[in-house]
């Protein structure tokens, strides 16, 4: 049992989430994250030239079985990838445990395809 | 037939009065796009109370001070809302409501360039005063019929130019009023915290929507085709109906020329049109025609206009940059700089008297020497009244309340929830 944590552009997030649903994913979390990072951006505002540094983009949080862990990350690489710098990191740590709350079992079997 | 062209003249000068007044909510968007959402209940209530005070004080005693006595003296009576001494043709009800929107037209500018760091009753106060006082006064001495406009022979404007002062709709008498007491207010209160940084340099505070900023500018675009065209007073006849046609042509061409010369500059010393500064920029070329779109061809239209457009950008960095004066919306440069040149120019193109068209220094002469002295009035207005509030009471929020925005600490409620 993994989690998979993917920081994307978020103008990729809709082909990210077709794929991820398209593969053995039935359910994952995202928010909107803001980043401070290298990149930058020149602003002008009324004759004041300024750069951002807040760089904004989507997290992504998956928990899966670890058969589905490679399929997962290849899904988003291929949809979430432009080749430019900013494209965004996927890690991968170890869960511990998994419970459902509906039926009170635990582990990895609650992560098994219902449908 | 002499009834139906009076009735035809007022329904004229009412609707360009309710026109007028649609520059309130124009202005409102403006400034509210162009600041903070959290201080924009404040400054919504900033351009709701200059209309509440100034419609109540100039009907009161404004309109009196302005328009009593003839024109004679330094201002004429308050008269307390007995609008019996005006002798004038039209009803002077309605007249009464086209000068108030005037009135409230100098009052608003200046919110503005004192957004987000103002106490709001210390803001009340200002716009009272402006409304009873400082506008009427100066209204005075020139639309009120005084010594500025008076063109008998041997008045003191005939003797010194052969001229007299001539602001056919508030360049200098409406906008350069409100843009310098802006200017006074900003030194007065001092910048936003954060605006220029330990080194001098400023800073960009962007503002939350230029959508309604930009909805704001329309608004005010739409409401000048009543503020220029409107001030003819008449529509009946042949010369009134050239005339308020030729000020709708040059009032516009000279707004869209305005754009245009920002959009270029921009570009240009950029590398990217900016919005933000074109947004002025339309206001710039409308300020600039105002006191010369009758008197004035439509080539000269857009030849104030582009000046105004251009000089708007350089005056906006220049006192951003060097002068470090903080006007987050640029009203000091729209209305003040670009009234105060609009008003010139008007001495150099009127196609009958300008200096342009070989008619010599004395029309030119007439205009410097009227804005000089009505722009002196409003600065020493400005500096007495700043003045003394700042060491009275304070003219600004404190730190904290700065910081976390006026709606809250102010008004005890937020724009958006």
């Amino acid at each position: 049992m993994k989690r998979i944590e993917a920081i994307i552009r978020k103008t990729k997030f809709d082909e990210v989430k077709e794929a991820l649903l398209n593969s053995d994913i039935n359910w994952f979390e995202y928010h909107d994250v803001h980043g401070i990072g290298q990149s930058r951006e020149e602003r002008i505002y009324r004759g004041v030239q300024y750069s951002t540094d807040v760089i904004e983009r989507v997290a992504i949080t998956i928990v899966c079985r670890n058969q589905f862990v490679d399929s997962t990350i290849k899904a988003i690489i291929s949809t979430a990838q432009t080749g430019e710098v900013g494209d965004g990191r996927i890690f991968v740590s170890e869960m511990v445990d998994t419970w459902s709350i509906r039926t009170g079992e635990h582990g990895d079997d609650v992560l098994r395809d219902k449908k | 037939m002499n009834d139906i062209s009076l009735s035809l003249d007022t329904v004229w000068m009412l609707l360009a009065a309710m026109l007028v007044f649609w520059m309130q909510p124009g202005f409102a968007l403006c400034e509210a796009g162009f600041t903070r959402s959290k201080n924009t209940a404040n400054i919504l209530f900033k351009n709701f109370v200059d209309f509440i005070l100034g419609s109540l004080l100039f009907w009161l005693a404004g309109f009196g001070i302005m328009h009593g006595s003839n024109g004679e003296g330094f201002m004429g009576m308050p008269n307390w809302g007995d609008l019996t001494f005006y002798s004038g043709d039209l009803p002077v009800e309605g007249f009464l409501m086209f000068h108030t929107v005037f009135c409230a037209t100098a009052a608003t500018i200046v919110s503005g360039a004192m957004a987000e760091r103002t106490k709001f009753s210390m803001y009340v106060i200002y716009s009272a005063i402006i409304s009873l006082f400082i506008y009427p006064i100066e209204g005075h001495w020139t639309w009120g019929g005084g010594w500025l406009c008076n063109g008998a022979d041997g008045s003191f404007m005939m003797e010194t130019f052969g001229a007299t002062f001539h602001d056919f709709a508030g360049s200098a008498i409406v906008h350069s009023v409100g843009g310098v007491l802006a200017l006074v207010g900003a030194i007065f209160l001092g910048a936003r915290r954060g605006k220029y940084a330990a080194d001098g340099s400023s800073r960009a505070i962007p503002g939350h929507s230029l959508t309604l900023a930009a909805l704001g500018v329309f608004i005010l675009w739409l409401g000048w085709f009543g503020f220029n065209p409107g001030s003819q007073l008449a529509a009946s006849g042949e010369v009134n109906r050239t005339a308020i046609s030729h000020v709708l042509l040059t009032t516009n061409l000279a707004a869209a020329a305005g754009g245009l010369g920002t959009m270029i500059v921009t570009w240009i010393k950029y590398r990217k049109p900016s919005l933000s500064l074109t947004l002025n920029g339309v206001l710039a070329g409308l300020v600039g025609i105002t006191a010369g779109c009758d008197l004035v061809s439509p080539v000269g239209a857009v030849i104030i206009g582009l000046v105004c457009g251009i000089v708007l950008v350089f005056s906006i960095e220049f006192i951003d940059h060097r002068l470090h004066i903080d006007d987050p919306v640029g009203a000091s440069s729209v209305h003040g700089v670009c009234g105060i040149l609009g008003t010139l120019m008007t001495g150099l193109l009127a196609v009958d008297g300008g200096l342009f068209y070989g008619d010599g220094w004395g029309f030119f002469g007439a205009q410097a020497f009227g804005v000089l002295i009505i722009d002196l009035w409003a600065a020493v207005c400005g500096v007495i009244l700043f003045g003394a509030i700042k060491k009275l009471h304070g003219l600004r929020v404190d730190s904290r309340i700065e910081e976390e925005g006026l709606d809250v600490y102010e008004h005890g409620e937020s724009c958006y929830n």
